[in-house]
C-alpha cells in the first residue's frame, strides 16, 4: 500500500473532495485515540513510534481519500496505513542501528498480530492504553498528563493551562513517562484479574482528579474549569463502556451528579453558592437522571465502593426538591457505610456535618472537635469552616470568628476566600446589631 | 569470603566512564572466577519501589528513599515485564517490613559487543 510517489490521478470534484476532507477531520475527532491505542499495541508498545505512525496515517488519508473515496472501515484503513508506514521507518533506522532491525522484522512478520493469548474476547485497545498511562510505577503527575494527552487527545498546552503549570513542565513529565514505559518494561496490557481492582483504582483516581481540577480549581481565580470536567466525564463514559464495573459506574455517577449542579454553584458575580442556597431549578435534570440510574446499578451489584456511595449521597441531595426537605438521615446512613469501607478524616468530617443537620449543631460540633483534637485535618480549611458554621449556629460567636479566621488562613482559592470573608463580615454585623 | 560491591554515582558523572571500559573490566574479573555476578543498571528514572503493607502491594515510582532503611540483600531476576518483576518482588519476605527497589538491567555487554562488531 504505497501512497507516496504515485501518479496523481484526477481528484474528485472540489465539493466532493472538500466533503471528504471534512470526513477525515471527523474521523480524527472520533477515532484517532482508538487508532493510536491499536498502533501502540501493534508497534510493540512504542508510544512515540505509534504517534508518528498515527500522524502519517492521517496524512495518507488526506491524500488518498479525496481521490479514492471514504474507505468502508476508516479505522482499519488508518491502523493498516500507520503500521506499514512505521515498519518502513524502522527499516530505514535499522540501516544505522542494528538493534532496530530485529524489531522491524518482528513487527513486519505476518499481516495480523495475534491477540494476547490470555484474552478470551477482543479487548478494546483504549483499555490497554488507559491502564498503561495510569500505571502505578509512573509518578502521579505523569499519569494525569499522559492520560489527558494519549487517551483524551489534549495538547500539551491545553493540559498545562488546565493545571496552571508551564507547558515545558508538562512536556517533560510526558517525555519522562514514555521513557519509563519503554526503559522499565511497563507492559501494554489490561492487568490480570488479581491486580485489576487496585490498578482500576489508580485509573479512577486519575479521572476523578481531572474532574475535580475542573470542578473546583485548587487555586486561582476561576472556581471551575468546565472543559476539564467535561473531559473527565467523557473518560468516565468510555470506561463504563469498556469496563462496566460497579465503581466505574459509581465514579461516572458521582461526576454527573456534581456536574448537574454547575450552573447553580456560582452566582452571576462568580461567587460561591453553597448547596443549601442553590436554585435547584438550575440543576440539570438529565444529568441527575443519568447519575441516579448509574448509582442504582452500581449499588445493586452487591460490590459497594466509595465512589458509588459518594454518588448515592449526592443523589439524595439531587432528589430533594429543596434544602429543607433533604433526607439527612439517609445521608448519615450512607456516610456510616462509607466510613466503614473507606475511612478517612474527611469522610468523618462530612459525616459530622450531616449529623449536625440531622441532630443539631451541638452533635455535629462534638464530632468535628474530636477530629481536630486528634490532630487530624488541622490544615484543612473546610474543617475549620465547618467548625465555624456550627459554632455560629450555637451562638458561640467568638469561637466562630476564630475558626473562620483559621479557615481563611488556609484557603487558597479566591472565591472560597471571599465566601469566608463574607461570613466573617456577617458575624461582625450580627455582633454589632446585638451589641 | 563473598562480598557485594555496590556502585553509587551521580548519573551525570557516570558519563565520564565509558561502557567499554566497564565491560572489559568485567571480562577480566570473570575470567579468573572472582566475579560471580555483575550488571549495569538502567538510570534511576526507571526505578520502581515495592512495599507490602498489611498484605497489600504498594507500588511507587522512583527509587527507595527511606533514609532509615539500609541495604539488606539482592535478587537478580528474569521477568517478562515490569508487572511480573513487581509481582515477584512483592513476594520477597522483607518487602513486608522494608522496601524493594526494582530496576531494569542495562545490557552493556550486548551493546558494547554490537558497537564493536559494527
Amino acid at each position: 500500500m504505497a501512497w507516496s510517489g504515485d501518479d496523481r490521478e484526477q481528484p474528485l470534484g472540489t465539493a466532493e473532495a472538500g466533503r471528504i476532507r471534512e470526513a477525515v477531520e471527523s474521523v480524527y475527532r472520533t477515532e484517532s485515540r482508538r487508532v493510536l491505542a491499536t498502533l501502540i499495541r501493534l508497534l510493540g508498545g512504542d508510544f512515540d513510534l505509534a504517534e508518528e505512525a498515527l500522524h502519517d496515517a492521517f496524512a495518507a488519508a488526506l491524500d488518498r481519500w479525496p481521490r479514492d473515496g471514504l474507505p468502508a472501515n476508516p479505522r482499519a484503513w488508518l491502523v493498516s496505513a500507520g503500521r506499514f508506514r512505521a515498519i518502513d521507518v524502522l527499516r530505514r533506522r535499522a540501516r544505522f542501528d542494528a538493534s532496530v532491525a530485529d524489531v522491524a522484522d518482528r513487527l513486519g512478520d505476518g499481516v495480523t498480530q495475534p491477540e494476547a493469548h490470555d484474552d478470551e474476547t477482543i479487548v478494546d485497545d483504549r483499555l490497554r492504553l488507559v491502564f498503561t498511562c495510569c500505571h502505578p510505577a509512573l509518578p502521579a503527575h505523569a499519569r494525569v498528563a499522559l492520560t489527558l494527552r494519549e487517551v483524551c487527545g489534549l495538547t500539551t498546552e491545553e493540559i498545562a493551562s488546565a493545571f496552571l503549570t508551564g507547558a515545558p513542565t508538562v512536556a517533560q513529565r510526558i517525555v519522562r513517562a514514555k521513557a519509563k514505559i519503554r526503559d522499565a518494561g511497563i507492559p501494554y496490557r489490561v492487568p490480570e484479574p488479581a491486580e485489576l481492582p487496585e490498578r482500576l483504582d489508580a485509573v479512577l483516581q486519575v479521572v476523578y482528579l481531572v474532574f475535580n481540577e475542573g470542578y473546583s480549581a485548587s487555586s486561582g481565580e476561576s472556581l471551575t474549569r468546565p472543559d476539564l470536567s467535561g473531559e473527565a466525564i467523557r473518560l468516565g463514559r468510555l470506561l463504563v463502556e469498556l469496563l462496566p464495573e460497579p465503581e466505574v459506574r459509581g465514579l461516572l455517577a458521582l461526576m454527573l451528579l456534581h456536574e448537574s449542579r454547575r450552573a447553580a454553584r456560582t452566582s452571576e458575580d462568580g461567587e460561591i453558592v453553597l448547596l443549601e442556597g442553590q436554585d435547584r431549578a438550575l440543576w440539570d435534570r438529565e444529568l441527575i437522571a443519568e447519575g441516579r440510574a448509574l448509582v442504582e446499578r452500581a449499588l445493586s451489584s452487591g460490590r459497594i465502593g466509595p465512589y458509588a456511595l459518594q454518588a448515592a449521597i449526592s443523589a439524595v441531595h439531587a432528589e430533594s426538591p429543596d434544602a429543607a426537605s433533604t433526607d439527612w438521615s439517609q445521608i448519615v446512613g450512607l456516610y456510616d457505610v462509607l466510613a466503614r469501607i473507606a475511612p478517612s478524616p474527611v469522610v468523618e468530617l462530612n459525616r459530622a456535618v450531616a449529623v449536625a443537620m440531622r441532630d443539631g449543631p451541638a452533635a455535629g460540633l462534638a464530632r468535628v472537635d474530636a477530629i481536630l483534637d486528634r490532630g487530624d485535618l488541622a490544615d484543612y480549611h473546610l474543617a475549620h469552616s465547618a467548625r465555624a458554621e456550627l459554632c455560629r449556629r450555637l451562638g458561640r460567636t467568638a469561637d466562630a470568628r476564630a475558626a473562620y479566621r483559621r479557615a481563611l488562613e488556609l484557603a487558597r482559592q479566591e472565591p472560597e476566600r471571599r465566601l469566608l470573608e463574607r461570613r466573617l463580615a456577617d458575624l461582625a454585623a450580627g455582633a454589632a446589631r446585638a451589641g | 569470603m563473598k562480598y557485594l560491591c555496590l556502585v553509587y554515582s551521580e548519573e551525570a558523572a557516570l558519563e565520564a566512564v565509558p561502557d567499554r571500559e566497564c565491560v572489559d573490566f568485567d571480562t577480566t574479573i570473570r575470567s579468573d572466577g572472582r566475579c560471580l555476578a555483575s550488571e549495569a543498571l538502567q538510570p534511576v528514572h526507571t526505578a520502581t519501589t515495592v512495599r507490602v503493607r498489611g498484605g497489600k502491594v504498594e507500588i511507587t515510582d522512583g527509587p527507595f528513599a527511606e533514609t532509615k532503611e539500609q541495604l539488606a540483600g539482592f535478587y537478580m531476576i528474569e521477568a517478562a515485564d515490569l508487572d511480573e518483576a513487581i509481582r515477584l518482588a512483592a513476594k520477597i519476605p522483607p518487602a513486608r517490613v522494608g522496601s524493594v527497589e526494582v530496576r531494569p538491567v542495562r545490557p552493556i555487554r550486548e551493546t558494547v559487543a554490537a558497537e564493536r562488531s559494527a
